[in-house]
């Protein structure tokens, strides 16, 4: 037959393979259909294993308790004893090492996250304890007369 | 010439092959069925009581500072909102931040540094609603992904692939719930992914951890002994926006009708 027949076959085969042969080399090897198949499977398997590497920064008051467990048993029994320590303490991160202290945020604000008086109706927030910060003490830290880890008892004058 | 004995037996037999279903002709694939079998690991599943929330916004905070997601920008894969239903019949909707600090504005939100305020004889009821990823069974937004970066695993959590993700943002427009956000910093789509990196370990993720009121439970639906599984399947719980057929796995207490 004509070599101009053979022509364009070649040119299609050729381009096919460089098709194959880029996409070998950009797509990675673990690259296909995962266990939720062709709909929703579709990924770079190794990225599962990227996500789960992200570092932990709460490490919760079961880790807090490991040094400090005078102040874990004094919660414990307190009426906050649900707040996790890391909420006011800011994250563990790799305490003690690093960072060496915690910054503890003594805010009124974030007291106020809870304590601000908000009457709500078929909401837990509205048999909350809580006062108006407008008219509160205004300018004193809430640890001046109550004592966080404790309500019942008397705050850290300072 | 056709006789009545032939007839008969033809056309049995035509009605019995129309009976017979599509499915009944479907071959087995083998890889299906031990996928089927192999259901052993966890369904992560989240279960949201709106009763218990008090709008405290620790959740929030742990969130963005667990997940990286920079502090001080207007994004957040968590976010609780605040509904004030009035006697007049109207729905006052806010989330100031996204409640990272709460809800220390006693008037609601309206956009433009403006508070719209309530009289506390007017509110008929008034409650808080967390939101997050719901982990949909039928994800329309990985459905939409056109490169395969935002994927679901087999634990039933979708995760984008920040490597892959080409910051196209139709999966942003295909989620219903909006949870999807572009990362300020990588300039990828950006979701709440169950803190993926805690679960696996056997922790809870950061924004149960940080809520003092049990507002927030993950679980596991596999397992029929995990206590949030049974109250999921015991209780009346609801979901959010079932109509749109992505069977979410956020299941919510204590919902109301004006949460959309």
């Amino acid at each position: 037959m004509k070599s101009h027949v053979w022509r364009p076959l070649f040119v299609a085969l050729l381009v096919i393979a460089l098709v194959l042969v880029a996409r070998k080399l950009l797509v990675p090897a673990d690259f296909g259909i995962g266990a939720r198949g062709y709909m929703y499977g579709w990924h770079r398997a190794g990225n599962e294993q990227q996500w789960k590497e992200v570092t932990v920064k709460y490490k919760t008051a079961q880790h807090c308790m490991q040094c400090h467990r005078d102040k874990y048993d004094e919660m414990k029994e307190s009426p906050h004893r649900n707040i996790n320590c890391e909420n006011c303490h800011g994250p563990a991160l790799n305490h003690p090492d690093d960072p060496h202290t915690l910054t503890i945020d003594r805010s009124r604000e974030l007291c106020a996250r809870c304590h601000t008086r908000l009457p709500y109706p078929g909401s837990n927030r509205g048999v909350m304890k809580g006062i108006d910060p407008k008219t509160h003490n205004v300018g004193l830290d809430c640890v001046t007369c109550h004592w966080p880890h404790d309500p019942r008892k008397e705050g850290h004058k300072r | 010439m056709i006789t009545r004995r032939s007839f008969c037996k033809k056309s049995l037999l035509i009605a019995g092959g129309l009976a017979v279903p599509l499915a009944a002709l479907e071959l087995f694939d083998p890889r299906k069925l031990l996928a089927e079998k192999d259901e052993k690991g966890p369904r992560w599943v989240f279960l949201v009581d709106t009763r218990k929330c008090v709008g405290c916004g620790f959740c929030v905070k742990g969130c963005k500072v667990e997940n990286e997601v920079p502090y001080d920008a207007n994004v957040t894969r968590t976010w609780v909102e605040r509904y004030v239903v009035t006697k007049d019949g109207k729905t006052h909707i806010d989330s100031p931040k996204g409640a990272r600090d709460g809800f220390p504005e006693k008037g609601i939100d309206i956009g433009h540094g403006k508070l719209e305020e309530i009289r506390d004889d007017d509110i008929e009821k008034a409650f808080f609603v967390p939101k997050l990823c719901n982990q949909c069974d039928n994800p329309p937004c990985v459905q939409v992904c056109p490169v395969g970066a935002t994927y679901q695993t087999a634990d039933g959590v979708v995760l984008i692939d920040r490597k892959w993700c080409i910051g196209c943002g139709y999966c942003i427009m295909g989620c219903p719930y909006g949870v999807r956000f572009f990362h300020p910093v990588y300039h990828v789509a950006e979701k709440c992914n169950f803190c993926y990196h805690r679960i696996t370990k056997g922790m809870q993720t950061a924004c149960v951890d940080s809520c003092a009121f049990g507002a927030r439970r993950v679980g596991n639906l596999r397992d029929p002994e995990d206590p949030v599984t049974k109250v999921i399947m015991t209780e009346r719980v609801n979901v959010l926006k079932e109509e749109y057929g992505t069977k979410p796995q956020v299941f919510y207490l204590g919902l109301s009708k004006e949460v959309k």
